[in-house]
C-alpha cells in the first residue's frame, strides 16, 4: 500500500471520521488504564503544591503568579503527553497502526487525544491553582482563552515530539529537552497573556498575545501534519 | 595554481584581519576598547545563524531525497555552527560584564543565542539517542526543520517583551551604516573571512565524515 497515494484519494471528511477513530481508540485505551491521565494531573497537583507549600503566606505578583501557571503546565505536560505514541512502540501495536490508518489520520487523533488530555487536566488545575495561590482574576475571559491557546500550542508541539522520541531509545528526558526550545515562544506570550487578564485586561489588551499563540500553533501544527509522514514511516 | 590556494589566502587575510582590529580601526564612542570584539563576536554569531540556515536547507533536502550525504552535511553544518555559537556566547557575555556589568541578564541578543544553543543541543540530545542511520537522519532532519519554523516567532515575540541594550550598528529602524569607514572596512572583511572559514571547517568535518561511511560500508 502506498501511503501517498492512499492519503491524496482521501477526502477531508474521510481523514476526520479516520481521525477520530484513531481519537476514540486511544481515549478507550487511557481509561482502560488511566496512565497518562494520572501520570499528569498527580504530576501537575504536587507541583502546585510544591509551589504554593513553598511560598507559605507570602502573596505572589501577578508576573510570578502567571509564570508558576505555565510552569506547572510546562512540566505536567512533558510528564503526560509523550505517552501517546510511546505507548504504541512499548505495546508493539504502532506496526499494526502503520497498515489500517493514513499517516495524517493518526497524527490528527493523537493530537486530538493530547489536547482533550491537557484539557482535562486544567479543569483540575485552574480552579486549584486560584485556590491554594490567591489569585484574583479579572479578566476571566481573556484568562480562559489564552489557557485554551496556549494548552492546543502545547499539545500541538508535544504530539510530534511524542512520535520523535517514541523511536529514539532514551526517552523520558529527550522529550522535554526537545520540546523545551519551540515551546518558548508559545510559554512566553502565554505568561505575558495570562498576566494580563489577571490584572484585568480584556481581550483587546491581550491580543498581540493571542495572535501569536494562534499563529504560532497554526504553523506548527500544519508543518507537523506536513512531517509526520517522514517520521512515521519506516 | 594549486587547488587550496585559498586556505593561504584566508590565513592572510585572518592575520590582517586580526591585525586590523586591534592597531587600524578607531574605537566606537561610549565602547572604549571594547569596540573590538565587534569583529569577531558579530561574524561569530552570523556564522552560527548562517549555520543554522544550512543545515535546516540539507535537512529539506535530505527529506526531498533521502540521500544520506545531505544528512552528513547538515549534521556537520550544525556541528560547526555549535562551536560558533559558544565562541559568540562567551565573547558576548565577556563583553556584557565590561560594559552591562554582569555576564548574562537576559538581554533579548542573549535570549536568542541561548535558544539557539539549547535548539543545537536538543538536535545532537537525539542524534545521539537513535542508532539506525537513515532513522537518525529522518528524525534529525524532522527536528531541524521545526526548530526552524519556530525561529522567526522568537524573533518577532522577544523583542517585544524585552528592550534591547545590544549595539546594533548595521541592523538597526534605519537601515542605516553608521559605522566609521575604517572599522566597517575590518568588520565587513572579518565577516568575509569568518565565512570563508567556516566553509573550511565544513569541509574538513565533511570530508570525515564520507571517510567514515566509506569504512564502515567495507567493513
Amino acid at each position: 500500500m502506498n501511503p501517498r497515494k492512499y492519503g491524496l484519494e482521501e477526502s477531508v471528511w474521510t481523514l476526520l471520521v479516520k481521525s477520530n477513530i484513531i481519537f476514540q481508540k486511544d481515549f478507550h485505551l487511557e481509561f482502560r488504564t488511566r496512565y497518562a491521565i494520572n501520570a499528569i494531573i498527580l504530576f501537575a497537583v504536587i507541583s502546585l503544591t510544591a509551589v504554593s507549600f513553598s511560598v507559605g503566606p507570602i502573596q505572589l505578583e501577578p508576573p510570578i503568579q502567571s509564570a508558576m501557571l505555565w510552569v506547572i503546565i510546562f512540566f505536567s505536560a512533558m510528564s503526560g503527553l509523550s505517552h501517546i505514541f510511546v505507548r504504541e512502540e512499548e505495546q508493539q501495536t504502532s506496526d499494526t497502526l502503520r497498515l489500517v490508518a493514513p499517516p495524517t489520520a493518526i497524527f490528527l487523533g493523537k493530537w486530538g487525544f493530547n489536547v482533550v488530555l491537557l484539557f482535562s487536566l486544567e479543569i483540575i488545575i485552574i480552579p486549584l491553582y486560584i485556590a491554594l495561590l490567591n489569585v484574583e482574576v479579572q479578566g476571566m475571559s481573556a484568562f480562559l482563552l489564552i489557557i485554551v491557546l496556549g494548552s492546543v500550542g502545547l499539545a500541538s508541539i508535544g504530539t510530534i515530539m511524542a512520535a520523535i522520541v517514541a523511536q529514539a531509545s532514551t526517552r523520558g528526558a529527550l522529550f522535554a529537552v526537545l520540546s523545551f526550545p519551540l515551546s518558548i515562544p508559545v510559554l512566553r506570550s502565554a505568561i505575558q497573556g495570562t498576566w494580563t487578564a489577571i490584572q484585568g485586561g480584556g481581550v483587546a489588551q491581550c491580543l498581540a498575545d493571542i495572535q501569536l499563540l494562534f499563529s504560532f500553533t497554526v504553523v506548527i501544527l500544519t508543518s507537523s501534519i506536513l512531517l509526520f509522514e517522514f517520521i512515521w514511516r519506516k | 595554481m594549486r587547488r587550496d590556494w585559498w586556505k593561504w589566502f584566508l590565513g592572510i587575510w585572518m592575520t590582517l584581519m586580526i591585525l586590523g582590529a586591534f592597531l587600524y580601526t578607531p574605537v566606537a564612542k561610549g565602547l572604549g576598547e571594547t569596540t573590538r570584539v565587534l569583529y569577531f563576536h558579530v561574524p561569530a554569531a552570523w556564522v552560527a545563524t548562517l549555520s543554522f540556515l544550512i543545515s535546516a536547507v540539507y535537512s529539506i533536502r535530505y527529506l526531498q531525497k533521502q540521500q544520506i550525504q545531505y544528512d552528513v552535511w547538515a549534521a556537520s553544518s550544525a556541528q560547526i555552527g555549535f562551536i560558533f555559537t559558544i565562541l559568540a556566547t562567551v565573547t558576548g557575555s565577556i563583553w556584557a560584564k565590561e560594559i552591562w556589568h554582569s555576564y548574562w541578564n537576559w538581554d533579548p541578543r542573549e535570549t536568542s543565542i541561548f535558544v539557539l544553543l539549547l535548539i543545537y543541543a536538543a538536535y545532537f540530545a537525539l542524534r545521539s539517542a537513535i542508532e539506525d542511520t537513515n532513522q537518525k537522519a529522518r528524525l534529525a532532519a524532522v527536528y531541524s526543520i521545526l526548530a526552524f519554523v519556530t525561529v522567526p516567532f522568537l524573533v518577532f515575540v522577544i523583542p517585544r517583551i524585552y528592550d534591547s541594550l545590544h549595539p546594533d550598528p548595521l541592523i538597526n529602524p534605519e537601515v542605516k551604516i553608521k559605522m566609521d569607514p575604517r572599522m566597517l572596512r575590518v568588520f565587513l572583511g572579518s565577516l568575509f573571512g569568518f565565512t570563508l572559514l567556516f566553509y573550511w571547517m565544513l569541509r574538513i568535518k565533511t570530508d570525515i565524515e564520507f571517510l567514515k561511511l566509506k569504512l564502515t560500508k567495507r567493513m
